[in-house]
């Protein structure tokens, strides 16, 4: 589903005297569907600058990285922005570690939204999105309400239920269960579980040993950047 | 993807006198896309959207429209009869100040049902049902349909440009700051209102804004310019996490984070 090779990545910052700091090199990254594996290595080994390039976040500097997108292999390194906005839209689904939203826009809205801009009509998808947040015990009461107010762990919860409700066939986890309860992060391992079960192909950064021992069929160990010379 | 554009500016060249406003532009703008233009004042953001629209016409270089049956047309090479009835109808321009666009001595459902009537429209009632529409899509309450905009506040002024702008369901709108000089509250309101709106009628947009938030927000793409040339373009997420061209970085790096 997923397929990096030769994955290198570098930030040159101008405003420090054009300093050049290597963060990838070489990185050779497999991923099936229905297995889900863990990026793992100490702060710093560069496991968000990896994830992020593979959403297209960040721009890969050099490598490539297939994504299996309408059955055909697109590669997110070299594709333009309207293909990579596709690739999102239809494929490759992202959980940050923060919720970005707009404001006054309710949490059901935000999480229906994937569904709404794919053409599902508006009280279907508003169902699929009550049921999600319920399930991630966000009562309905908070449904009709902005989450710029909500806390961090409720914030964390929306923004689960939004990468969860699009059915992604690959999905990018930064640590999902970070700010959530031994309660919350239970119903996550599960709607984890749930996917890989549907086939989804999972990339997930997750320091909580416990959840990592249970969703991770597999773990791709990072280590610090060491120039080849 | 191979989509055919909906607008097109190829080497865009402009100065005036010594200064040199565009440089070598090219600019690509898709259905339904939302482009923003950002950069600080003076780099040539409005003179662009200007050039784009046809209100400017540059020293060389071309910007071409598609008629939604395929026909091309050379923007500056339009009849001017052409390029009025083009902005009337499948065009919108939302101003900084709305003052500029709407009459201050008509009322506010006058102001909209006015570009209806532009485009055709004839029979009273309809016309003023479909402003009453159109006011309550952008949250100005019914009863205020026969005030004059002088009794509006900013928020509500800016608001009631955009509904007589959107009202011909236009292809294209170009946004010149439509945020600028707003309460941060007001502006949130409206950020919310311009991205439902044009996400539901899927127009697209070239939007300038100095304001690095709003583009994050509203716009898929991203054109950084400085000193009138495209200094860095791409997808919008990608340029303001991972900024390459130091003038960029700069920019980002700049931005107070609340």
């Amino acid at each position: 589903m997923l397929q990096t090779r030769a994955l290198t990545k570098s930030f040159t910052l101008h405003l420090r005297g054009g300093l050049r700091m290597p963060v990838l090199s070489g990185v050779d990254l497999d991923v099936r569907a229905g297995e889900c594996v863990v990026l793992s290595g100490p702060s710093g080994t560069g496991k968000s600058t990896l994830m992020r390039s593979l959403y297209g976040n960040y721009r890969a500097e050099s490598g490539s990285i297939l994504v299996r997108h309408a059955g055909e292999m697109v590669d997110i390194a070299a594709a333009d922005p309207r293909t990579i906005l596709a690739v999102r839209h239809e494929t490759l689904g992202y959980v940050s570690q923060f919720l970005r939203v707009v404001p006054r826009v309710p949490a059901l809205d935000v999480v229906a939204e994937v569904l709404l801009t794919r053409g599902i009509d508006q009280d279907t998808a508003r169902e699929t999105a009550r049921s999600l947040l319920l399930r991630l015990n966000i009562p309905s009461r908070l449904h009709a309400i902005p989450p710029a107010t909500f806390s961090g762990g409720e914030q964390q919860r929306v923004n689960l239920a939004r990468g969860f409700i699009a059915n992604h066939p690959i999905l990018l986890l930064d640590e999902p269960t970070a700010s959530l309860d031994a309660e919350n992060r239970a119903v996550v391992v599960q709607m984890v579980r749930d996917a890989k079960a549907k086939g989804t192909a999972i990339v997930a950064i997750c320091h909580d040993a416990d959840v990592r021992d249970v969703i991770a069929d597999r773990l791709f160990t990072m280590s610090p950047y060491q120039d080849a010379a | 993807m191979t989509e055919p554009t909906l607008l097109s500016g190829r080497g865009l060249n402009l100065k005036f006198g010594s200064i040199t406003a565009l440089s070598d532009v090219d600019v690509d703008l898709w259905p339904g896309e939302m482009l923003a233009i950002v950069g600080e004042s003076g780099s040539g953001k409005t003179t662009l959207l200007n050039v784009l629209s046809g209100r400017l016409v540059p020293d060389n270089g071309v910007v071409w429209y598609r008629e939604p049956d395929d026909r091309l047309h050379d923007v500056h090479a339009m009849p001017a009869p052409v390029l009025r009835t083009l902005h009337r109808s499948d065009w919108g321009f939302v101003h900084q100040d709305p003052r500029q666009n709407l009459r201050m001595t008509v009322s506010a459902g006058g102001n909209v049902g006015e570009r209806l009537m532009a485009r055709g429209a004839r029979h009273y009632g309809d016309i003023r049902a479909t402003a009453l529409g159109w006011l309550e899509q952008v949250e100005i309450d019914a009863n205020r349909i026969d005030d004059l905009p002088r009794t509006f506040s900013g928020g509500m002024l800016q608001r009631l440009q955009i509904a007589r702008t959107l009202v011909t369901h236009p292809r294209l709108v170009f946004m010149d700051e439509p945020t600028g000089g707003l309460d941060v509250s007001v502006q949130a309101r409206l950020l919310d209102l311009i991205r439902s709106l044009v996400t539901r009628l899927r127009i697209a947009v070239v939007l300038v804004t100095h304001d690095i938030a709003v583009a994050r927000l509203l716009a898929h793409r991203i054109a950084v310019m400085q000193r009138g040339r495209i200094v860095e373009t791409g997808l919008t997420d990608q340029v303001l996490d991972d900024p390459r061209h130091p003038y960029t970085q700069l920019l980002v790096s700049s931005v107070l984070s609340a």
